[in-house]
C-alpha cells in the first residue's frame, strides 16, 4: 500500500532527530547531471556522479564507510543543494560545507586539503599541486588521490589540469570537468 | 555451507519492506493508528540496526516488530468489541477481504491469520512475531480461522 509522502517524511525526519543515521543522503539536479549528495554528523561526505547510472553501488559505499544507517533525507541536505544550486547559477564561488574526510587516507587529506586553496576559475597542475604539498616527485600520486576525491565540485578536482594544460582526467568524465571549468570561467567574464 | 547475507543499506530495507509493512499495519489497526504504527516500527527497526549480524530474515524481522507495536496500540488503545475502520484499498482484492474478516479476532488471532494467509509468512516466523512457540502461532491461526468461519456461518 503507498504509503502517504507525509508519513514517509516524518519518519526520515524522526530518524534523524533521534541520532539514528550514519550517513543521510539525497539526489540533486545540477545541469551536469542528477548528484548523488550525503552527508554524516560530521558534514558532507560524498558527492557522486553515479546517482542515476547505479545509486545502489553507492549507498553501499556509504555503509561500509559510514554505517549501514543510511537514509535518504532531503531535509539534511538542504544547504548543500542550496549552495550546489547557487554555484551552478554562477551565485557562488566558495563553498560553506563542512566536509567529513573520515576514512580517508592521510595522503590523500593531505592532497585535498592543499586542493581545497585553489580559487575559483583558476587552473593548478598535478605536479604544481605535487610540489605545494612538499612531494615534488608525486603527481602520479596526487592524481590519484584527486580521481578518489569524495567530494568532488566542493572540493574542486576539476581545476587540476595536466603540465600542458590539458584537462587529463576526471572521475566525473571530462565532458563534465570541461563544463565546471568553463561555468566558472563565465562566472568571472 | 551456509551464505553470508550482508545486511543492506537501511534505505534498501525500508524501501523493500515499507509499503507492505504500511499495508499491514492499516490493516491490523485502521488507518490513523496505522500512521504512528508505522513510523515507530521502523525507528526500533534503525535502533536495532547497527546490532543485526546478518541481513537474513529482515523481512519477518520487520513483521514482527510491526506485530508487536499493533498489539499493543491494539491492547491499549481498544476497549473489547469496538473496531477499528478498515480501509479495503488494495490491490489484491483477498487482502481487504480478509482485513474486513479478521478486523474482530483478538489481537494476536488477527496477526497470526493477517501473516499467516495474507503474507505468506511460517509459522516459525509468525510464532517470532507474536512471542510465542511454534505450536501456539499454528493455534492461534487455527483458532482465528475458526472464529471467522463461526461467524460466517452465523452471519
Amino acid at each position: 500500500m503507498t504509503i502517504p509522502a507525509e508519513v514517509d517524511r516524518r519518519f526520515r525526519d524522526a530518524a534523524v532527530a533521534e541520532g539514528l543515521v550514519d550517513a543521510a543522503y539525497d539526489l540533486v539536479d545540477s545541469p551536469i547531471g542528477p548528484l548523488l549528495v550525503g552527508a554524516s554528523s560530521q558534514g558532507l561526505c560524498r558527492i557522486s556522479f553515479d546517482a542515476d547510472r547505479d545509486p545502489d553501488a553507492e549507498l553501499e559505499r556509504l555503509a561500509d564507510q559510514f554505517g549501514a544507517r543510511v537514509l535518504r533525507v532531503p531535509a539534511q541536505l538542504d544547504a548543500a543543494r542550496r549552495q550546489l544550486d547557487d554555484y551552478f547559477e554562477g551565485r557562488r564561488r566558495t563553498f560553506e560545507l563542512e566536509v567529513d574526510l573520515t576514512g580517508v587516507p592521510a595522503f590523500q587529506q593531505e592532497v585535498l586539503r592543499e586542493l581545497a586553496l585553489v580559487p575559483y576559475a583558476e587552473t593548478a597542475t598535478y605536479g604544481g599541486l605535487a610540489q605545494r604539498i612538499g612531494r615534488p616527485k608525486a603527481a602520479r600520486a596526487v592524481g590519484g588521490a584527486l580521481n578518489r576525491n569524495p567530494v568532488p565540485i566542493v572540493l574542486p578536482c576539476h581545476r587540476i589540469v595536466g603540465a600542458s594544460g590539458s584537462l587529463v582526467g576526471y572521475a566525473g568524465g571530462l565532458d563534465r570537468k570541461r563544463a565546471l571549468l568553463d561555468l566558472e570561467d563565465a562566472g568571472v567574464s | 555451507m551456509m551464505q553470508v547475507v550482508s545486511i543492506p543499506p537501511f534505505e534498501r530495507f525500508y524501501d523493500d519492506h515499507r509499503e507492505e509493512v504500511f499495508g499491514y499495519l492499516v490493516r491490523l489497526l485502521g488507518r490513523q493508528p496505522a500512521e504512528d504504527a508505522f513510523q515507530e516500527t521502523f525507528l526500533r527497526a534503525l535502533r536495532a540496526y547497527a546490532g543485526l549480524e546478518h541481513g537474513r530474515h529482515l523481512r519477518a524481522w520487520v513483521f514482527t516488530i510491526a506485530t508487536r507495536i499493533a498489539i499493543d496500540e491494539r491492547r491499549r488503545e481498544r476497549p473489547r468489541g469496538e473496531l477499528p475502520e478498515l480501509t479495503t484499498i488494495d490491490r489484491r482484492p483477498a487482502y481487504a477481504e480478509l482485513a474486513d474478516l479478521a478486523g474482530s479476532l483478538p489481537p494476536a488471532e488477527r496477526a497470526a491469520v493477517v501473516l499467516r494467509y495474507g503474507y505468506d509468512l511460517p509459522y516459525a516466523d509468525i510464532a517470532g512475531a507474536l512471542g510465542s512457540s511454534e505450536e501456539a502461532a499454528r493455534q492461534a491461526a487455527s483458532s482465528g480461522v475458526r472464529r471467522l468461519r463461526r461467524k460466517e456461518e452465523t452471519g
